[in-house]
């Protein structure tokens, strides 16, 4: 049954509509996470944090992703394909090495003693930080797929919806993780 | 067609929508009645898990008012399928304490959330704004299956060695964080956890559907203050649903972590079971922040879908167009913008800061004038009405009866200053008992009747009904009424047996009132459920299109519709849902245009 092709007058595209009120909903997650730690950070016990190495060289490389997916949906919308199939894996390639160094960076931090189950300040770190990154990985399964999609011979795709969908959710969590960096920066 | 394939040819496929119907002649027992992409089959699917939900957890209900009601009797029958939980017929207090936390989840969001909005969403969206489907099917479908597969985990914490979850439904730590100071807060505590997380994912697919639907895929003519009030409703509950859940999931996410990993977002100080435990820097009310951030949504979560259709089916039964359109609408809005503002009203004995009470307490009056707007429009509406009292009708007219007797205890409850006597009471159970549960289970059972016609293409029996109602009604009233006396005399609630208190050995004979009155209104709901489900197949057949000659789109598909509810072209919508007994004509649906001599509502 096909139930979005009826809609004619639509300005936007339902399944983006979805996307963007997932995404207000992830919002509120982390809103309720860093204003959990905000009111934590009050009270008594409380211990700031230096933000490993790693996360800073994580946060260029999913701006550089970012960038690439950029440019890949654009390939897509000019019906390049070479170039969207090696920018789309350059991407893909991209995210497997921002999660790769989240979990660099959290092997620093229990380097020098800031581990999961120490002060509550570093708990949080841990749980902020890492339920991002488990959004990045929905974000990387997302772009495998985009990538299977694009290599396979027999697919072919015309709709430029899919690249969309995965370029606006891919975009969202890279603004989230400056986000959350800058946050995790100033209050900690 | 699949949702993938939908997702290539949206751009190709514009010009031959109308033939869309006749693809879909493959369809298995597994794709029509199991893993079904149909929004009428899936609100089925919630309706009758969400009735099955209701029976458990009502059935709870009954056990532990056995226990209140008859605290010297043992009840031999009990142990012979509760085992040691009811060892020589009494109920083991741990147990006790585990029926009423999962009489709450249960009920909370079990049945008068995924049952109530996931069967009514579900089935009234895509049927009143004029849709094929939802917005996304596959996400639908999924939305089910994840509320199925959290209710799987739910019913099999009842079947662990040391029981489910019994710190209460609003899970506090300390208490929910540590296996070690209660039997529930072991492994039946992670299940109902991972369970609610499941819920949670299952109402955000829900939601997300609902909003895209209401806001993308209304027909032609179909604008929004065109809207039915129900879709208005089922919007708002959306809305909050998916801003609230997610608070609630990153809660418990935390307390997940408190339990099994070591964790001290909940936990500081505490000395348990002989032991001096190493957590240190959490806080137990930072827990209750996040709970009631959702906890308090959720409330109306439960309600609107319920106002919605009350609305609706007063206004179709009183043959009267709705009073105060925009009024019910604004009400809503405003209902749904306080609800995030008054999360604290829970916690006023928590040592919250007295000026921050206050400011809730300012807050929590004001959800009062949106409340009372709503009452009004209700009366006026069947005012002066030509009022047909089918059996959604007095549900719906019970519903609003409910309401203002719950509604206005809320205001007792929501000043601080009595909130010291009144917290933690038979006061509180009694007002949101009312004003939630009974009320929101008869805007339930009104939409129930009113579109089962729709649902199944027969009738459910009036007798059945009538009586259904009048037990129902009449038994809520004495369950709760009493209560409210026992709270005001400061008798506190989830008491395991008050006849060893001074105080309250003299509500023993009313605890006892209560209890029976408890078991003969759950009787009068197996009434409800054999007549739902002999009424499925043997049920009167509906022989008219339209048989509460209502205005709304759903009545415009045949009477059983098939996957893409209309046959032809989606009708175009001309006029507002409530043209009742305009212009001389007794009522005039949305499909037809306005006419020359006459003016537009």
């Amino acid at each position: 049954m096909n139930t979005v092709a009826t809609v004619k007058r639509n300005k936007i595209h339902p399944h983006k509509f979805t996307l963007w009120v997932a995404i207000g909903s992830i919002l509120m997650m982390f809103a309720g996470l860093t204003s959990a730690y905000i009111v934590k950070r009050n009270q008594a016990n409380w211990v700031s944090f230096e933000i490993p190495k790693a996360f800073w060289y994580s946060t260029a490389v999913i701006l550089l992703s970012s960038f690439t997916l950029f440019l890949s949906a654009k390939a897509f919308r000019e019906r390049e394909m070479t170039r969207y199939r090696s920018l789309m894996a350059a991407t893909l390639v991209l995210g497997v090495l921002f999660v790769i160094l989240q979990v660099l960076g959290f092997k620093e931090l229990t380097k020098i003693g800031i581990t999961f189950t120490g002060n509550v300040s570093f708990s949080f770190l841990y749980v902020i930080v890492g339920i991002h990154a488990v959004h990045v990985i929905g974000g990387v399964i997302a772009l495998v797929v985009m990538s299977l999609k694009a290599f396979s011979q027999k697919i072919r795709t015309y709709s430029s919806v899919p690249v969309e969908l995965v370029s606006t959710y891919w975009h969202f969590v890279d603004i989230l993780w400056i986000y959350l960096l800058v946050f995790l920066m100033f209050i900690k | 067609m699949s949702t993938a394939a939908s997702l290539h040819d949206v751009h190709s496929h514009t010009g031959h929508d109308a033939h869309h119907e006749h693809h879909h002649h493959h369809e298995t027992f597994i794709s029509k009645y199991v893993f079904s992409q149909d929004h009428k089959m899936i609100a089925k699917q919630f309706l009758v898990t969400g009735i099955i939900w209701a029976i458990i957890g009502g059935l709870f209900s009954v056990i532990f008012r056995l226990q209140l009601g008859y605290p010297d009797q043992t009840f031999p029958f009990l142990e012979d399928f509760l085992g040691h939980w009811a060892k020589g017929g009494k109920l083991q207090p741990d147990f006790y304490y585990a029926l009423v936390t999962m009489h709450g989840t249960v009920l909370v969001f079990f049945v008068l959330t995924a049952g109530l909005s996931g069967t009514f969403a579900n089935f009234l969206i895509p049927l009143q704004v004029g849709a094929r489907d939802m917005a996304s099917p596959m996400l639908n479908m999924l939305s089910y299956w994840f509320f199925f597969l959290a209710s799987v985990i739910m019913i099999s914490s009842l079947f662990v060695q040391t029981g489910p979850a019994n710190g209460g439904w609003t899970i506090y730590p300390p208490l929910s964080a540590l296996g070690d100071a209660a039997e529930g807060s072991k492994i039946g505590m992670d299940l109902w956890l991972v369970g609610m997380a499941l819920f949670i994912v299952s109402s955000l697919l829900g939601g997300l559907n609902y909003i895209t639907t209401i806001l993308n895929m209304r027909t032609k003519g179909m604008s929004m203050t065109r809207m039915p009030l129900t879709i208005w409703a089922l919007f708002f509950t959306a809305v909050l649903g998916v801003l609230s859940f997610p608070v609630l999931l990153s809660g418990a996410i935390l307390l997940l972590f408190d339990r099994n990993l070591g964790t001290s977002f909940y936990l500081s100080d505490i000395y348990v079971a002989g032991k001096i435990l190493p957590n240190e820097g959490g806080s137990a009310i930072l827990f209750q922040h996040l709970f009631w951030f959702l906890g308090h949504p959720e409330v109306y979560i439960i309600l609107l879908p319920a106002m919605g259709m009350a609305s609706e089916i007063l206004s179709v039964n009183s043959r009267k167009p709705i009073f105060g359109y925009m009024a019910m609408v604004g009400s809503m809005f405003a209902i749904c913008i306080l609800a995030f503002l008054v999360w604290a009203h829970h916690m006023f004995v928590t040592g919250l800061n007295p000026f921050l009470g206050s400011v809730f307490v300012l807050l929590t009056l004001l959800i009062a004038v949106p409340s009372a707007i709503k009452v009004f429009n209700w009366l006026t509406t069947i005012w002066r009405g030509n009022i047909r009292f089918t059996p959604g009708m007095l549900f719906a007219i019970g519903f609003v009866s409910l309401f203002i007797s719950g509604g206005l205890t809320g205001i007792f409850l929501g000043n601080s200053s009595l909130d010291i006597h009144l917290h933690d009471t038979y006061f509180v159970i009694a007002h949101f008992h009312i004003v939630m549960g009974v009320a929101s289970f008869f805007g339930m059972f009104a939409g129930v009747y009113h579109w089962f016609p729709k649902m199944f293409g027969r009738y459910l029996n009036n007798t059945l009904a009538y009586i259904h109602f009048w037990i129902t009604i009449i038994g809520a009233y004495m369950i709760f009424w009493p209560m409210h006396y026992e709270g005001l005399a400061g008798m506190p609630r989830r008491y395991f047996d008050y006849s060893n208190w001074e105080s309250f050995k003299m509500f023993a004979g009313l605890n006892e009132f209560i209890s029976t009155v408890a078991m003969i209104v759950f009787a009068a709901q197996l009434l409800f459920v054999f007549n739902f489900f002999y009424s499925m197949w043997k049920g009167r057949k509906v022989r008219t299109q339209n048989p509460w000659g209502a205005n709304t789109l759903e009545w415009t598909t045949p009477i059983n519709p098939g996957h893409g509810n209309w046959p032809g072209e989606i009708p175009e919508v001309h006029r507002w849902a409530y043209d009742y007994g305009k212009d001389g004509k007794e009522f005039i649906p949305q499909t037809t245009p306005v006419g020359h001599d006459e003016s537009e509502h």
